[in-house]
């Protein structure tokens, strides 16, 4: 045991820019992937000294007590506005928002497509589950018809509620994106993926070629009433088919 | 100049480091000179029409909290919008500067000057326990002069400031000295004496973060005392007041802002017929010249508070002066501005002269 620890035989380790601090997410959440690949890019890019995230209102607000970079934590929904004059004002920094469906999609959607359509240097970060996870699994502009949650318990229906909301396609249309893409983490090769994307839109950022937008499709089996397991396979068989994952625009093509 | 010239004009030269906002009657003077003077090809400043109130006010906490000298402007339903971040940049200990140029209301209200925003400004205006620093001008040049001072007090006591201007002082013309000119603070002194500030984690220093939250009861207890103690300090150190006439004087006239000039004029017309009325003018609102009025209040036969409202700064002055002598008020609302005779009339008749 004692020849097989050893730096040499090191295939894994975790970011040391994600600390210990023990993670508030529930088991099989896709918020610990997308901290840990936060970390690891911020790491790779050498940004530690001048990355500043924005965390949000929901899930992810705690943000900034596992990764040590500098952070401000926003308003429900206002993530963008901040970022967009952290942004202007150090103009090197690599600044980037971490928000969910609701603060982003739904109380946050005229600061999110104003800072896009503007096209700040930031990078979005979108954590899309189809549903409010910190208050307790409530319906999100994300929600899929259909889908029960506790404000529409018998199931989400047009003539009540309306439609969910693709605010990563609306976001493709706008002339300040440069780039929008929709990933996922729910396997090794899409969590691969998620972190290429990640880097992308970090990289767009530092460099200044205007607004980048990643969602990443997750799961809340809390929120879903779902094992992590069967919250993964309900993810693949349902939200994938209404949330297509996949650029939906590159200007680096 | 107007007083809202003066106010972009001052942010210029004082070593402003942004100015986000959006539209609204009577002070899309501040953003339009700003937009004509292009600073941001001269000082650096960033110039930022944002997509609404409550936008510009999250990115005056994104730009404070990263240690910078920002600034936005509105008027008073603008500044409604505002309140949810300012209360989090209090929270979350924040400085900046937010100038209202107040217009009539309740809600759409008037595009007509009003100092009806009183309240909202020197309570707090959002939720929770705080206050923010508030400043009257009564003139152009306190408007070119308070940007500069703003900025000192706020980064000073980590507080967001206000400058609680009204339409009158806002598109007034006068003569104006401006400031002489401060360069933009640099990097390295950002970096000094913002310690605290976003800026990037430099040399693996302990991460700083920005945040009106903590859910621990202890905890948020231990930060709501510590910001009880800096706004004691505030009353302590940063009561601002004028006086006028006030050593012989039998009768106060207590006036902010633009109710503050017309009251000079009363009180001359006043004095020429023998009746010995002086003016104490409160710049700082909050904090609030409650000892001198008290101290004040023992000599006065009476005293009047004159503001452009139904009666709101009143209650702190009846709360100074805790009955040692009638209070009373006089306003009016709707956009209207009282005339210098209006308000002799009132005082002759409230004190039976």
């Amino acid at each position: 045991m004692e020849n097989i620890i050893s730096p040499e035989n090191i295939v894994y380790e975790k970011p040391t820019l994600l600390n210990d601090a023990d993670m508030h997410y529930c088991p099989g959440c896709s918020h610990g992937v997308v901290h840990k690949l936060i970390a690891e890019v911020i790491e790779e890019m050498g940004m530690t000294e001048k990355a500043v995230g924005i965390s949000p209102v929901g899930c992810a607000v705690f943000a900034y007590k596992y990764i040590d970079i500098d952070w401000q934590e926003a308003a429900h929904g206002r993530a963008p506005a901040i970022a967009s004059a952290i942004k202007r004002l150090w103009p090197d920094r690599l600044v980037f928002t971490y928000q969910g469906d609701g603060d982003l999609a739904c109380i946050g959607t005229a600061e999110t497509i104003h800072a896009l359509n503007r096209g700040e240097n930031i990078a979005i970060i979108f954590i899309n589950n189809a549903i409010y996870g910190m208050t307790g699994g409530q319906m999100a502009p994300t929600t899929l018809m259909g889908m029960k949650t506790a404000t529409c318990p018998y199931g989400r229906q047009a003539d009540l509620h309306g439609y969910p909301l693709k605010i990563t396609e609306i976001a493709a249309q706008l002339e300040g994106t440069c780039y929008v893409t929709r990933q996922s983490v729910h396997s090794v090769a899409a969590i691969r993926k998620a972190k290429r994307a990640i880097r992308q839109a970090f990289e767009n950022s530092v460099n200044r070629r205007g607004s980048s937008l990643v969602e990443i499709v997750s799961t809340c089996s809390s929120g879903w009433k779902k094992t992590p397991v069967e919250a993964n396979k309900w993810m693949e068989e349902h939200m994938f088919d209404f949330y297509h994952v996949g650029d939906l625009k590159n200007n680096q093509d | 100049m107007k007083g809202n010239e003066a106010i972009a004009h001052a942010a210029i030269r004082c070593g402003c480091d942004g100015y986000f906002g959006y539209p609204i009657t009577p002070q899309s003077e501040i953003l339009e000179t700003l937009a004509v003077e292009k600073p941001w090809e001269t000082t650096g400043m960033v110039v930022l029409q944002a997509e609404s109130e409550v936008a510009s006010i999250n990115m005056i906490y994104g730009g404070g909290g990263s240690g910078k000298r920002v600034m936005t402007s509105s008027s008073s339903p603008g500044v409604a919008l505002m309140q949810e971040g300012i209360a989090y940049m209090a929270g979350a200990e924040i400085p900046g500067l937010i100038v209202n140029v107040q217009r009539g209301g309740p809600g759409l209200g008037t595009i007509q000057p009003s100092q009806g925003d009183y309240f909202q400004a020197t309570r707090g205006g959002g939720n929770g326990d705080y206050y923010v620093l508030v400043l009257a001008p009564s003139s152009v040049q306190e408007m070119a002069d308070f940007v500069d001072l703003s900025f000192e007090l706020a980064f000073k006591y980590r507080i967001p400031a206000m400058i609680l201007s009204d339409g009158v002082v806002g598109q007034v013309m006068e003569k104006v000295v401006l400031p002489p000119f401060k360069p933009r603070r640099t990097e390295e002194e950002i970096l000094r004496e913002c310690p605290w500030a976003t800026t990037g984690r430099k040399g693996g220093r302990p991460i700083n973060v920005i945040t009106s939250l903590e859910l621990r009861p202890e905890a948020m207890e231990r930060h709501n005392l510590h910001l009880q103690e800096k706004y004691q300090q505030i009353r302590e150190n940063e009561v601002r007041y004028e006086e006028l006439l006030v050593d012989d004087a039998e009768y106060l006239i207590v006036a902010f802002g633009s109710a503050a000039r017309i009251a000079q004029k009363a009180i001359s017309e006043l004095r020429k017929e023998g009746i010995r009325v002086g003016l104490l003018r409160p710049i700082t609102l909050w904090p609030f010249p409650t000892k001198r009025i008290a101290e004040l209040s023992g000599h006065m036969k009476g005293m009047l508070t004159f503001e452009i409202n139904a009666g709101q700064m009143v209650e702190d002055v009846r709360l100074a002066v805790e009955g040692r002598t009638p209070v009373t008020h006089y306003g009016k609302m709707g956009g209207i501005v009282p005339t210098p005779d209006e308000l002799i009339e009132r005082l002759k008749g409230d004190f039976s002269l």
